[in-house]
C-alpha cells in the first residue's frame, strides 16, 4: 500500500522539488492538527494552543497565546468571501464549512487524515480539512468544491468525472475532485503512471478508479484548451 | 398498442447504450446532499456512547452531570443498568446537544460502570469455541459415498484456507436526520430500503407513530453495500431525541462504532480435502468448515463446495461460532465470496498437485457445475483469451530470477439476482413533460439512471424529456436494494408504467392520425404509424389533446421481463515481491453475463468496482479482533485498510451481450462480480510465488509466512 496519509504534512508526494521549503514555511506560519499531533504524540483540545512547550516539539516557534476553550472570533475566507463566526478553537475546517456554512461538498468519513473525502484547497495547496483546525485556517485563502464553477456550470475536472463515470455513489467524489484539481493545476501535463501515483490520498469504497484514472487525464487535456 | 416486452436489439435507441449516470453532474459538483449533508435549522446534534468491552453488565449509569450541561438537550438510552452489552461497541446511549463538540464533551460526562463478563471475540480456534459452548452445527451434507470416492480417488489434497470478516466501510457511515412537524415524522436516512423505513419507525413504542405519519427521503447515499436495510436503533434514536428535544437531530456514526457495529460479513475457515483422478476428474469432497457473523448463528451452510455442487461423492459440515463481535449484515452476494475462496483455493491447489493448468482442470470439471457448465465454459475461455492465460500461465512458482514473481489465477461465480417486487407510476402531463415515480433508492449503482433509459426508450423521448423520482416513500412502493434485485424490479415496473401511460395516449391520438391504437408507437418524439413515419404527430401535440388531465398509470414488477441466474469468470495477474511480501494485483479480466443489459457504461462500473472491492478484501481487508482485550484494533481507516487508486492494476472487463442471453431480460449485476476476486488474486499469488498463501487478506505477514513454511519453488 502506498503511504496516502500525506496531505497535512511534509513528505506530500504531490508536491514540487522544492516542497521541503514550502512545507517549512507552512509550519512556521501555522500547523496543521496533524502535524500537531505527530509532533506532541497528545490529541488536541482546547486550552492546549497554549503549550509553549508542545508547541516547541511540534517545532513551532510562537508566543504562547491563550485561545478558547469557549468560542472565538473566526474569520475564514472560502472561495474568495471572507466569513466571520464564533467557534471553539477546536473546532476543524470540516467542521466548520459543513455545520457552521452549510458547506457540504467536502465530506467527513474518516476524520484524521485518510480518506481525503474532505479535501479543500489552501493557499493553492490540497488538505485534509478534517485534520487542519478552523482558527489555523485564518488568514489562508481556501477553495471548495462549491467555488471552483460557477451555479450550474460544472468544473472541467466535475465534468470528466460524469463523462468518464468516475463515481457510483459519490460520497467520494467531491474530495477526488478537488485533489484532481489541484494535482492538475500543478502538474498539467501528468502521465497516466504518474496521475495514478499522485491520487493515493483518497479512498474510494465503490472501486471508481479506473473512471478517476480516465477523468484525470481528460481534464488535463480539456483545461490546456482554457475550457471552463 | 405498445407491448411491454423489451424493444429488439434493432429498435433499442437506448437501452444497452453506454450513458453517463443523470445524477453524476449533481454528485461531481458536490452538491448532491446526502443525509450527512442535510442541515435544517435548529439542528442538534447526536453523539453515542457504546461499549468498550467485549462482554458486559451495565451496573451504574449516571446522566445526570451530562444532562445538567447547558446545550445538551436529550438523552436516550439503548441500554441501561442490569442490561448486557455484547460486543464492543454495543449501544447505550445517546446524547443530542447544540453542537457536535459538545454533544462528545456530554457523552464524556456520562458515568458508567460495567461488571466484565467473559467473551471471545477470535474464532480461529474452532476447539476453544466449542469448549467454550459457542458452535452449533448448522448441518451436515453427505451425497454419494466420501469414503468410497477418497479410495477411488489416486491423488487427494488438503489443506486449511480463512477468510476473516471484514466490514463494509461504507463511505457515508449509518445515520439519519430526524424532524417533526407536529405527529409527522419526517427523516433523511441513508437506506436501501426507502419504502420499507416508515413501517420501522411506526413499531416503536417510543415513537407512538403511525407508517402514514413519517416521510422518508434518501435522494442519495454514500454506500450500503448490504449494510443499511433497516433504520437500526440509532436511526429510531435520532427520531426519538427530535422528539424529545422538540428540535430536528442528526444522528451519523463516527467512523469507529461505523467500523465496529453497523456492518460485518461473516469469516470462513475450513480444512478441505479434495480427491481426484489422475486425469484431473474430481470424485470426493470433504469439508469442515465455521465461521463467525457475531453473536447470531449464521453461515454459509450448504454452499460448499461452491458451484461444484456435482461432485459425486461429498461430505460437508459446517458450524457457526458465536463471538462477541459486532453483528453480521449482508455483504455484497452473501455468503458467495467466502465459499467461492475456500473451494477455488482447494481447487486450485488440487490442479498444482496433479500438475494441471487450472484452466484445464476446471474445464474438465464443469460437468460438476450443474446447469450453467456451458455458460461457464464460454466464460472461462473468453476470459483466457483477455488475460492471455495461455501464455501467462506457468507451473507454480515464477522461475524468473529477482524478488519479483508473476502468477495468474482464475476462479468462478454465481448468483441469482432476480429483480424485487415493486411499483412505478408514469405521470403523461398535457404539456408533454413526463414523470416517473418509484420508492426505490440508489446506492450509487445507477438505479436513477436506468429508470430513466427504460423510460425515455419506452415513450420515444430523450433522456432529459423524463423526471425521474425517487428515494422518498411518497413514490409507490419499491423493494429493498439487496441481492442484486433493484434493477430487475424497477425496470420491468418502469416499463410496464411508462407502456400502460403510452397506450393511454395512443388511444387519445389514433382517431386523429385516422387509425386504430395498435397501428401505433412512439419513436424520436412522435407518435407514428407503425412503419409509417409519414403519418404522425410529434409528441407535444399528441399530449396537448389530453386537455387538462394527465395521464396517470402504474406498472408493477413483471417476471416476463426479468429472470434469475447468472455465471461469471474472472482472472487475476498478481506480482508478489518474495522479499518484502508486497503483493500487487497488476491485471483482472471479468467476465459477466447479466441478461439485458440497460445501461453498458454504469454495468461496466460495476463490474470495475467490484473487483477493487474484491481486491481491497484479497490483500488488506480483516477486522482484527484482539482476545487479549475483547477489542478490535482497527475500526479506523489507517489500518483498516483499503485499496487505494495505484494500488489496483488494469481491469477489463467484458460484458456477455449475446441475443440469447438478453432475450433472458433483465438480471441483477451489483453481486455477481464481487464473488471471485478473492479466489483469482490468491491462486494467482499461489501460482506467483509457489505456495498457497491459505488466509486472507494476503498482508505481506502472511506472504512472507507461507514462503518461510512452504519452499520457494
Ligand atoms: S481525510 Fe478528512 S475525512 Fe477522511
Ligand atoms: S463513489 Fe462511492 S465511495 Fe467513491
Amino acid at each position: 500500500m502506498a503511504d496516502r496519509d500525506e496531505r497535512n504534512h511534509s513528505n506530500d508526494s504531490q508536491r514540487e522539488p522544492d516542497a521541503k521549503a514550502e512545507a517549512g514555511e507552512k509550519t512556521a506560519k501555522g500547523f496543521s492538527r496533524r502535524q500537531f499531533i505527530k509532533g506532541s504524540g497528545l490529541a488536541v483540545g482546547a486550552g492546549v494552543l497554549a503549550n509553549e512547550g508542545l508547541l516547541k516539539a511540534a517545532g513551532i516557534e510562537s508566543t504562547p497565546v491563550v485561545s478558547g476553550p469557549g468560542a472565538v472570533p473566526v474569520q475564514l475566507k472560502i472561495n474568495g468571501r471572507l466569513h466571520s463566526l464564533r467557534l471553539e478553537p477546536r473546532v476543524t475546517l470540516l467542521d466548520a464549512l459543513r455545520n457552521h456554512l452549510d458547506l457540504t461538498g467536502a465530506k467527513k468519513v474518516c476524520d484524521r487524515a485518510t480518506c481525503g473525502a474532505c479535501t479543500v484547497i489552501m493557499d493553492g495547496r490540497p488538505v485534509y480539512a478534517c485534520t487542519v483546525l478552523a482558527i489555523e485556517a485564518q488568514g489562508h485563502a481556501i477553495e471548495t468544491i462549491e467555488g471552483i464553477a460557477p451555479a450550474h456550470k460544472l468544473h472541467p475536472v466535475s465534468q470528466s468525472f460524469v463523462d468518464n463515470d468516475a463515481q457510483q455513489c459519490g460520497f467520494c467524489t467531491s474530495g477526488f475532485v478537488m485533489a484532481v484539481k489541484s494535482y492538475l493545476d500543478h502538474h498539467p501535463n501528468p502521465t497516466y503512471d504518474e496521475a495514478k501515483a499522485s491520487l493515493n490520498g483518497n479512498l474510494c469504497r465503490c472501486g471508481t478508479y479506473m473512471g478517476i484514472r480516465k477523468a484525470v487525464l481528460e481534464a488535463a487535456t480539456k483545461e490546456k484548451g482554457g475550457r471552463l | 398498442m405498445a407491448n411491454i416486452a423489451w424493444p429488439p436489439a434493432s429498435k433499442r435507441g437506448l437501452i444497452g447504450k453506454s450513458i453517463s449516470r443523470i445524477d453524476g453532474p449533481e454528485k461531481a459538483s458536490g452538491r448532491a446532499k446526502y443525509t450527512y449533508d442535510q442541515n435544517p435549522v435548529n439542528l442538534l446534534y447526536a453523539k453515542m456512547l457504546t461499549s468498550p468491552y467485549a462482554h458486559a453488565k451495565i451496573t451504574a449509569l449516571d446522566t445526570s452531570e451530562a444532562e445538567r450541561m447547558p446545550g445538551v438537550r436529550a438523552v436516550y438510552v439503548f441500554n441501561g443498568v442490569g442490561k448486557e452489552v455484547n460486543w464492543e461497541g454495543h449501544e447505550i446511549l445517546a446524547v443530542a446537544a447544540d453542537s457536535e463538540e459538545l454533544a462528545e464533551d456530554a457523552v464524556r460526562r456520562v458515568r458508567v460502570e460495567f461488571q466484565q463478563l467473559p467473551y471471545l471475540v477470535d474464532d480461529a480456534d474452532l476447539a476453544l469455541a466449542t469448549k467454550d459452548g459457542r458452535t452449533r452445527q448448522l448441518g451436515a451434507e453427505t451425497s454419494g459415498d466420501p469414503a468410497a470416492g477418497f479410495q477411488q480417488a489416486e491423488v487427494t489434497s488438503e489443506g486449511n484456507y480463512a477468510i476473516p470478516v471484514i466490514t463494509h466501510c461504507c463511505l457515508e457511515s449509518h445515520g439519519s436526520v430526524a424532524q417533526w412537524a407536529g405527529d409527522k415524522l419526517n427523516v433523511w436516512i441513508s437506506t436501501q430500503n426507502v419504502s420499507g423505513a416508515a413501517g420501522e419507525y411506526a413499531q416503536s413504542p417510543d415513537l407512538n407513530v403511525p407508517a402514514s405519519n413519517v416521510n422518508v427521503d434518501c435522494q442519495v447515499m454514500g454506500g450500503g453495500f448490504g449494510s443499511k436495510f433497516g433504520i437500526d436503533t440509532w436511526g429510531l434514536a435520532a427520531a426519538a431525541l427530535a422528539k424529545k428535544s422538540g428540535r430536528p437531530v442528526k444522528l451519523m456514526l463516527d467512523r469507529k462504532p461505523e467500523l465496529l457495529m453497523a456492518g460485518s460479513r461473516p469469516s470462513l475457515r475450513g480444512k478441505i480435502r479434495v480427491g481426484a483422478k489422475r486425469d484431473g476428474t474430481i470424485v470426493a469432497w470433504d469439508s469442515d468448515s465455521w465461521g463467525t457473523g457475531g453473536m447470531g448463528v449464521v453461515g454459509i451452510h450448504g454452499l460448499l463446495p461452491y458451484i461444484f455442487r456435482d461432485i459425486p461423492n461429498r461430505g460437508s459440515r459446517y458450524t457457526a461460532v458465536r463471538t462477541n463481535t459486532g453483528p453480521a449484515r449482508a455483504w455484497r452476494a452473501p455468503n458467495h465470496p467466502q465459499a467461492c475462496f475456500l473451494t477455488m483455493a482447494a481447487l486450485d491447489d488440487m490442479a498444482a498437485k496433479l500438475g494441471m493448468d487450472p484452466l484445464d482442470f476446471f474445464l474438465k470439471n464443469l460437468s460438476l457445475a450443474g446447469e450453467r457448465a456451458a455458460l461457464y465454459q464460454e466464460e472461462l475461455q473468453k476470459a483466457a483469451e483477455l488475460m492471455e492465460w495461455k501464455a501467462k500461465w506457468h507451473p507454480r512458482g515464477d522461475k524468473t530470477p529477482g524478488p519479483i514473481k508473476r502468477g495468474v489465477g482464475l476462479s468462478i461465480h454465481t448468483w441469482g439476482g432476480l429483480g424485487h417486487d415493486g411499483y412505478c407510476r408514469t405521470t403523461i402531463h398535457p404539456d408533454g413533460s413526463v414523470e416517473v415515480a418509484t420508492g426505490t433508492q440508489d446506492l450509487g449503482t445507477g438505479t436513477r439512471t436506468v429508470i430513466n433509459i427504460v423510460a425515455a426508450e419506452t415513450l420515444g423521448l430523450p433522456l432529459d424529456g423524463i423526471r425521474v423520482e425517487i428515494g422518498d416513500n411518497k413514490y409507490p412502493p419499491d423493494g429493498a436494494s439487496g441481492g442484486s434485485t433493484t434493477v430487475g424490479g424497477v425496470s420491468s415496473s418502469t416499463r410496464v408504467s411508462a407502456t400502460n401511460a403510452l397506450n393511454q395516449l395512443l388511444a387519445k391520438v389514433a382517431p386523429a392520425l385516422g387509425t386504430t391504437p395498435d397501428k401505433l408507437e412512439a419513436v424520436a418524439e412522435k407518435i407514428q404509424v407503425i412503419g409509417d413515419p409519414a403519418k404522425a404527430i410529434s409528441w407535444k401535440q399528441a399530449c396537448a389533446r389530453l386537455g387538462t388531465t394527465p395521464i396517470v398509470a402504474m406498472g408493477q414488477r413483471n417476471m416476463s421481463l426479468i429472470s434469475s441466474g447468472v455465471g461469471g469468470a474472472q482472472m487475476a495477474e498478481v506480482s508478489v515481491d518474495v522479499e518484502t511480501g508486497v503483493v500487487h494485483m497488476e491485471k483482472m479480466v471479468a467476465v459477466q453475463d447479466c441478461g439485458l443489459i440497460i445501461d453498458i457504461k454504469t454495468a461496466t462500473s460495476q463490474v470495475y468496482g467490484a473487483c477493487i472491492m474484491g481486491t481491497c478484501y484479497a490483500l488488506h481487508e480483516e477486522k482484527i479482533m484482539d482476545q487479549q482485550t475483547g477489542t478490535c484494533l482497527n475500526p479506523n481507516m489507517e489500518f483498516y485498510k483499503l485499496s487505494g487508486l495505484d494500488d489496483v492494476g488494469d481491469i477489463v472487463v467484458h460484458m456477455m451481450t449475446d441475443p440469447a442471453i438478453e432475450s433472458r431480460g433483465v438480471i441483477g449485476l451489483g453481486e455477481p462480480p464481487v464473488i471471485s476476486p478473492g479466489a483469482a488474486i490468491a491462486n494467482a499469488v499461489a501460482n506467483a510465488i509457489g505456495v498457497r498463501v491459505p488466509e486472507l487478506p494476503m498482508t505481506p505477514e502472511r506472504v512472507l509466512d507461507a514462503l518461510g513454511k512452504g519452499e520457494m519453488a
